[in-house]
C-alpha cells in the first residue's frame, strides 16, 4: 500500500511539470490550429539556457524563467511573424511538416552546439528528501512542481486579465468576429506563439532541475504534450492540468506494474485508446476561459 | 478540410499518353542502367526507387484521400522486421520476403486503420505518429522475437540477379513498378474518384454513395503494404536492422515531403519529388556530416514556404504562360 501511495505522490509531482509542458502546446494548437512539433526542442533549449546560466554564472535554475521567458517570447514571436504566419491557414499536412522541419533545424543545432552528452545540474548542497507518513518526498521535485503551478497560474491570469489575453481568447473562439472588433490577428498569432514558446522554455528550466538534459528528449516531450492535450481535451488550462496530472499518475502507476522501460509505450497506447474512444478528451470543451 | 492542391479537374489526374510514353522510356533506361553503373550509383538508384515507393505509397492516403499520415515508418519497420525474422529463421525463401512484408503490413493496416481512420485532421496525424512509436516500442521490448536493442542480423542471400547490388536494384525496381502501376490504376478507376471525393468533402462523398470507410481503409492498406515490402527488401539489403533504424521517424516525414516536393495527389509527382529529394539529401550528407538533419530541416522549410504545390506545378505554370 505504501508503494501505491509513493507512486501516487511521484505521479502528482511529475504531473505538475507535465502541466507546464502542455499549456503552451495546447494554447498554440487551440488558437493557431497548429501542432507545434518544435515544442519539444524549445523545452530542451530552455533547459540548456538554465544549465549554462547555472554553470557559468551560478544563477539558480529556479530563477532562470525570469530571463528565459522574455528571450523565448521574442524568438517565438519572430518565428511566427516571419515563418509560420505564411502557412497558418493551410491544412495540417503543411503546418505540421513545417514545424517538423523547424524542429530538425533547432534540434540538430543544439546537438551540434551542446553535443549529445547528458548534462545535469548539480547543486552544491543537494536537496533533502522529506519523509512523511512513510513516504519519501523529494524536495527538488516539490519546489519544481510549485514553480510549475505558479507559472500555470500566471499563464491563466495573462489570458484572463490582460487585454492581449482577451484578444487571444477572442481569436480562438471566433477569428472573423475578432477581426471585426479590431483585433490584429497576425499580431495575435505571433504573440500566442511567443507565449507558447516562452512557457515551454520555462518548463524546460524546471525540468532541468529534476532530469538530465539532452536534445534527444525533445521528441518525448512533444509526445507527452500530445497525450496530455488529448487526455484533458484541447483548449483549456483546466484540461491541460487534468491531463498533465493524469498522465503523471498513470505513468507512475504503469511503471509500477509494467516496469520503467515501458513508460513511453504506456503513454502512446493511452493516446491511441483515448483518440479512438473519446477524441474530445476526458473533459473536452471549447475555448480558453 | 481544404486541400493542398488547387481545385482539381479529374482529367489532370490521368496522365497523358505522351507523359506515360516518356515515363516508360525512362523506366527502360533505368532497367538497363546496371550495365554501366558502378556500385555507388547502383546503391543511389536503389535508394531512389525505394524513396519512390515510399512517396507513391504515402500518396494513396495523404495525396488522393487527403488524410495527413505521418506513420509510414510504422509499416516500413513492420515489413523490415517481418522479413528479417522469417529470413533469419529460414522459414521463407529470399524472393518471398517482400511479398510477406507487404501481406503482413496490409493486414496490420486494416486492423489499425479501422479505429484511426475515424479520426480527422490533427487527430489522425497524431494517431499515425503514435502507431509508429508504439510499433517501435514493441520491437524494442519483445526481445525473444526481435532481438530487442540488439537488433537482427540477416543471413547473406544468394543473389537472384547477377550480383548482390543488382539483386536489390531489381527487387526495388520491380516493387517501384508495381507501386506505380497500382497508383495509375487507382487514379483511373472508380476507387480513385471515390478517394478524391473524400478529400474534397467526406460527408458529401458519403451522401452520393461513396463508402468512405471502405475506401479509406483500402487507401491506408495500399499506403502500408508497399512500404512493408520496401522494408523487407531494405532489411536484406543492409543486412542488419534494429528498432531505431527500421522505425526511423525521418522515414515518416520524408515520404510526405517528397510527395509535396513533386506534387501531392498526382501520379508522377511523388517520383519526381523522390528524385529531387535524394539529390538534395546526397549533397547534404556529403557536405554537412554533422548538420545533416538540420540541413534536411532547412530543405523541408524552404519547400513548404516556397513550393507547396510541388515542382511539377512550376513546369505546368510555365507551360500555361507560354501557351
Amino acid at each position: 500500500m505504501t508503494l501505491f501511495f509513493q507512486n501516487l505522490v511521484n505521479g502528482v509531482l511529475l504531473g505538475g511539470l507535465y502541466v507546464c509542458i502542455a499549456i503552451g502546446f495546447s494554447l498554440i494548437w487551440g488558437v493557431l490550429n497548429i501542432i507545434n512539433l518544435l515544442h519539444g526542442s524549445i523545452i530542451v533549449l530552455g533547459s540548456y539556457i538554465a544549465f549554462y546560466a547555472f554553470t557559468y554564472f551560478g544563477i539558480s535554475p529556479f530563477l532562470a524563467p525570469l530571463f528565459v521567458i522574455p528571450i523565448m517570447f521574442g524568438l517565438g514571436y519572430v518565428l511566427q511573424l516571419g515563418v509560420l504566419n505564411r502557412v497558418v491557414d493551410q491544412p495540417v499536412l503543411i503546418t505540421m511538416t513545417l514545424t517538423f522541419g523547424l524542429d530538425l533545424i533547432l534540434n540538430n543545432a543544439m546537438l551540434y552546439a551542446f553535443t549529445a552528452d547528458y548534462r545535469r545540474i548539480v547543486f552544491s548542497t543537494p536537496f533533502e528528501n522529506i519523509e512523511f507518513l512513510g513516504l519519501i518526498i523529494p524536495m527538488d521535485r516539490v519546489l519544481a512542481m510549485g514553480l510549475a503551478l505558479l507559472l500555470t497560474l500566471i499563464f491563466y491570469l495573462l489570458l484572463r486579465m490582460s487585454r492581449t489575453g482577451r484578444a487571444i481568447v477572442a481569436v480562438r473562439n471566433d477569428r472573423d468576429a475578432a477581426v471585426l472588433m479590431g483585433v490584429n490577428v497576425k499580431n495575435i498569432y505571433a504573440v500566442t506563439f511567443g507565449i507558447g514558446s516562452a512557457f515551454a522554455a520555462a518548463a524546460g528550466c524546471l525540468l532541468a532541475i529534476v532530469f538530465p538534459i539532452s536534445p534527444a528528449a525533445s521528441i518525448i516531450y512533444v509526445g507527452k504534450a500530445f497525450v496530455i492535450c488529448v487526455l484533458g481535451g484541447l483548449g483549456s488550462i483546466g484540461g491541460a492540468m487534468i491531463g498533465g496530472l493524469a498522465l503523471g499518475v498513470i505513468e507512475s502507476m504503469g511503471v509500477m506494474v509494467a516496469g520503467p522501460e515501458h513508460s513511453v509505450l504506456i503513454a502512446f497506447l493511452l493516446l491511441l485508446l483515448i483518440l479512438v474512444v473519446k477524441p474530445t478528451g476526458l473533459v473536452g470543451k471549447r475555448g480558453y476561459e | 478540410m481544404s486541400s493542398v492542391t488547387p481545385p482539381l479537374r479529374i482529367s489532370s489526374h490521368v496522365p497523358s499518353r505522351r507523359a506515360l510514353a516518356v515515363f516508360g522510356i525512362l523506366a527502360i533506361i533505368v532497367l538497363l542502367l546496371p550495365v554501366v553503373l558502378d556500385n555507388y550509383y547502383l546503391r543511389l538508384m536503389t535508394t531512389v526507387m525505394m524513396y519512390c515507393v515510399l512517396a507513391w505509397s504515402w500518396n494513396f492516403i495523404g495525396g488522393f484521400v487527403g488524410y495527413p499520415s505521418f506513420g509510414i515508418a510504422a509499416f516500413f519497420g513492420l515489413g523490415a522486421y517481418a522479413g528479417a525474422i522469417l529470413l533469419s529463421s529460414k522459414i521463407i525463401p529470399f524472393w518471398l520476403s517482400p511479398v510477406v512484408g507487404a501481406t503482413v503490413c496490409f493486414v496490420a493496416a486494416v486492423v489499425v486503420g479501422l479505429p484511426i481512420l475515424r479520426l480527422r485532421g490533427h487527430y489522425f496525424a497524431v494517431a499515425s505518429f503514435g502507431i509508429a512509436e508504439v510499433f517501435r516500442e514493441i520491437a524494442m521490448s519483445w526481445t525473444d522475437l526481435t532481438g530487442g536493442g540488439m537488433g537482427i542480423n540477416l543471413p547473406p542471400q544468394k543473389p537472384l540477379f547477377g550480383t548482390d547490388a543488382m539483386t536489390f536494384y531489381y527487387m526495388m525496381f520491380i516493387l517501384a513498378g508495381v507501386t506505380f502501376l497500382t497508383t495509375l490504376m487507382v487514379a483511373r478507376s472508380r476507387l480513385g474518384v471515390a478517394f478524391r471525393c473524400i478529400r474534397q468533402n467526406e460527408a458529401a462523398a458519403n451522401m452520393i454513395g461513396v463508402d468512405a470507410t471502405r475506401s479509406k481503409i483500402i487507401a491506408f492498406a495500399f499506403a502500408s503494404a508497399f512500404p512493408g515490402a520496401a522494408g523487407a527488401i531494405y532489411a536484406s539489403w543492409v543486412g542488419y536492422i534494429d528498432a531505431t533504424d527500421a522505425f526511423d521517424i525521418l522515414i515518416s516525414i520524408k515520404a510526405p515531403v517528397m510527395a509535396l516536393l513533386g506534387g501531392v495527389g498526382t501520379v508522377f509527382g511523388p517520383a519526381v519529388g523522390a528524385v529531387v529529394y535524394l539529390v538534395f539529401e546526397e549533397l547534404v550528407t556529403r557536405n554537412f556530416l554533422k548538420f545533416h538533419a538540420g540541413m534536411l530541416g532547412i530543405i523541408v522549410v524552404v519547400i513548404i514556404l516556397f513550393l507547396p504545390t510541388g515542382v511539377l506545378s512550376l513546369v505546368r505554370q510555365r507551360k500555361e504562360k507560354m501557351s
